[in-house]
């Protein structure tokens, strides 16, 4: 087929041929299309430069590498008034990733728990995951992000009345303050320790499971090799513990100092952005787990499996089939969502540069395609693993 | 706009100052002017709520010192105050709104900085009110100074010289303090009063102004410290010296007709007067007001609308407001304040 194709392009043809060719026409307007529309970006880009420097206002990306001068109230990686703009978008572009982050892990665990919960023979689980549900996804999203913010956490006493918490943290109106454990040695080693046995715990786990008859297929393996990572980490953890130091909190004359502060804006908006995606992907859990016919659940209770077991075995990794492609959907709402942030004063991408920088240095063109730019590279990330993530799910045939 | 979300709101912006910046607007001798007669009224960025500079009363009519400027160029264009239309406008907003055409004016307490006034396409046409940055804090705290702020949460709105300036003053005392910062005022004011942070900062007529819309005013106290110089000016576009020198020259005549002696109340008898200064100013003599394409009694208008500078600070700001701020810097250079204006001549 491919052959033909390739060799009806080759053959000689007339003009009035070619001109009836469905395929010759096909590429002609479609190749005129793209110059059309390149022209036009290209007028665009010409045609903005153009009118910036007839008004004088100043363009490019020199920007970036000026001295900011503003403080930021939370950052995970050094920054100071002294740092550039292009230090001030990395501040908001990795406040913006640790939220969504962290919301996605939060939203889906508690999502899964609530869609479950919604299908269990249990009437109250039952009827109160169905009220969690319609109630928070039938209120809009700001006005659960100011309730969060100014209703509840706000409530909370000023730092000098702050409740104790156990492990020596508080909590107050201007966050939770938590002791914050500094290794000055095997810090690093205890980490990689950690990181490490998981590894091999998951290695060998997934060798014992394709291996059945040979002589890894011990359950009782499975266990010993995750009881690695509770023990090799415990060894390192006896050889830091000698140079660890605990900063707790210490209330100074304003504020809690020492220790790790997270501030309730941030706080405000995990809450916020997770409990409300929670709700959306409670409802596509239970989709697709209604979506796995009846007869696999039959099916497992006849081979004798319990409830839990035909979940977890039988039910779910079908159900997971239809539950990725809206999941990601979810993922990619609650990551561009977090520029909700703004309204409480949460340091995000679009706070800190689409507000601050673009307001301090007036290049107001280019700040947006920045943010623009940012948003579309996470968005696409996202999409491209959990894409990665459906393929491997997804039926192998039919 | 309320509900629309920041990124969208952000978007927008953009895209007015690129559909702005591509109508390409060629300059004639006013070409704002032309366009603002053919509309038949102003269009003024105002701030979304700043009693003295800018609020909605009661009656929802918009007023303060910021307001009164509007309807002066308006009276000078159209020889009627109303005929205004006022653009609320964020600190975040303000300058794109003004780019992308949006605004005429932007009357908007905001301070003159060098590259406001040269790397946006933007010009300050003079000072209408001397201001500085002061903290506002609860008088329990005891504070002496602003550097008794070390270690304390402050509030400051984003986007602003504000946020600047409080990052040098702690900088450069090698202190500490960590920022709360939102988008909106009411948003900053709302996060003092509740707790959330120690002390409130921004330029000192807008910590007396929200002062008065606090619970219980007499419980906070202002500090000493007048931490930065803070000119605030009316603003326009570069590329229409024309506009500009209308815009300009309408504050100048407001505190030139304060130094005159020229009132809203006794306006129609001093243009009979024998004094020759009053008699340009007023348009009796010379071809002043046509020289920048209005009417020679531009003047008249203008003061029987708002009144002159003392008049309108009084009303908006001093004794005859809520706020009763002193005239300090801002009264007339010979009373030993910073106001003085070219003469008209």
């Amino acid at each position: 087929m491919n052959n033909d194709r390739a060799k009806r392009w080759l053959e000689p043809k007339t003009w009035a041929e070619a001109a009836y060719d469905p395929q010759v026409r096909a590429v002609v307007f479609q190749s005129l299309l793209v110059i059309v529309l390149l022209i036009a970006a290209t007028e665009i880009v010409l045609n903005t430069a153009a009118n910036l420097k007839k008004q004088n206002i100043t363009s490019g990306f020199e920007f970036l590498s000026r001295t900011a001068g503003f403080d930021v109230s939370q950052s995970l990686i050094p920054y100071s008034s002294k740092s550039s703009y292009a230090g001030a978008l990395l501040v908001g572009l990795t406040n913006t990733l640790l939220v969504a982050a962290l919301g996605i892990v939060i939203a889906t665990v508690l999502g899964f728990a609530i869609g479950i919960a919604r299908l269990s023979p249990n009437w109250l689980a039952s009827k109160l995951a169905l009220s969690y549900v319609e109630l928070v996804r039938n209120v809009p999203l700001l006005l659960q992000l100011l309730v969060w913010y100014v209703a509840v956490l706000r409530a909370f006493p000023p730092p000098a009345e702050a409740l104790g918490l156990p492990l020596g943290a508080h909590l107050d109106k201007r966050g939770l303050h938590l002791p914050q454990l500094t290794f000055e040695h095997g810090g690093g080693a205890l980490l990689l320790s950690i990181l490490g046995a998981i590894a091999a715990a998951w290695f060998l786990t997934r060798l014992a499971r394709q291996d059945r008859d040979g002589a890894w297929k011990h359950s009782s393996f499975i266990a010993a090799a995750w009881a690695l990572v509770g023990i090799v980490p415990f060894l390192a953890l006896l050889y830091a513990a000698a140079y660890v130091s605990v900063a707790y909190p210490t209330l100074g004359r304003f504020n809690f100092e020492g220790g790790l502060s997270i501030e309730p804006e941030f706080l405000a908006l995990l809450i916020g952005l997770s409990t409300y995606t929670a709700a959306f992907i409670s409802e596509i859990v239970r989709a697709g787990l209604l979506g796995v016919p009846r007869g696999q659940r039959e099916a497992a209770a006849a081979l004798g499996l319990t409830r839990r077991q035909a979940l977890r075995l039988v039910i779910l990794p079908q159900a997971m089939r239809i539950i990725t492609p809206p999941l990601t959907n979810q993922y990619l709402n609650l990551t561009k969502n977090s520029s909700l942030a703004v309204a409480i004063g949460y340091p995000d991408l679009v706070s800190v540069f689409s507000g601050t920088v673009l307001n301090q240095t007036g290049q107001a063109v280019e700040v947006i395609l920045i943010t623009m730019a940012v948003y579309l590279a996470i968005s696409l990330a996202t999409a491209l693993f959990m894409n990665r993530f459906n393929a491997r799910t997804a039926w192998a045939e039919r | 706009m309320g509900s629309a979300s920041p990124l969208v709101r952000a978007l927008l912006a953009g895209i007015l100052v690129l559909g702005g910046l591509l109508s390409g607007v060629v300059a004639a001798q006013s070409a704002t002017l032309d366009q603002v007669r053919a509309r038949g009224h102003l269009v003024c960025g105002v701030n979304t709520g700043l009693a003295g500079f800018s609020a909605p009363d009661d009656r929802g009519r918009w007023t303060g010192i910021d307001i009164d400027f509007c309807r002066a160029v308006a009276a000078a264009i159209f020889k009627d105050g109303n005929r205004v239309r006022f653009v609320p406008l964020n600190a975040k907003e303000r300058f794109t709104a003004l780019q992308s055409g949006e605004v005429d004016v932007l009357s908007r307490n905001t301070t003159w900085t060098m590259s406001r006034d040269t790397s946006l396409g933007l010009n300050f046409t003079g000072v209408i009110y001397y201001d500085g940055q002061a903290f506002m804090a609860r008088r329990a705290l005891g504070l002496k100074s602003a550097a008794d702020l070390a270690g304390s949460s402050i509030c400051v709105q984003s986007g602003t010289t504000n946020e600047l300036n409080l990052s040098d003053f702690f900088a450069t005392r090698g202190l500490s303090y960590r920022p709360v910062v939102f988008e909106r005022l009411v948003e900053v004011l709302g996060a003092y009063i509740s707790g959330r942070c120690d002390a409130f900062t921004t330029d000192s007529s807008q910590l007396i102004s929200e002062r008065t819309r606090l619970p219980d005013p007499d419980t906070h106290e202002m500090l000493p410290d007048l931490i930065s110089k803070e000119p605030l000016g009316p603003v326009v576009r570069q590329g229409d010296a024309g506009w500009s020198n209308i815009v300009r020259w309408t504050l100048f005549a407001l505190i030139n007709a304060e130094e005159l002696g020229i009132t809203q109340g006794n306006v129609e008898e001093m243009r009979t007067s024998s004094n020759p200064e009053i008699r340009r100013i007023l348009g009796t003599d010379g071809e002043f007001g046509r020289g920048i394409g209005l009417d020679n009694d531009w003047v008249v208008s203008i003061i029987k609308t708002v009144g002159n500078y003392g008049e309108a600070f009084e009303r908006n700001l001093g004794q005859g407001s809520a706020l009763k701020i002193a005239r300090g810097r801002n009264a007339l250079w010979k009373d030993g304040g910073l106001m003085y204006a070219p003469p008209i001549r």
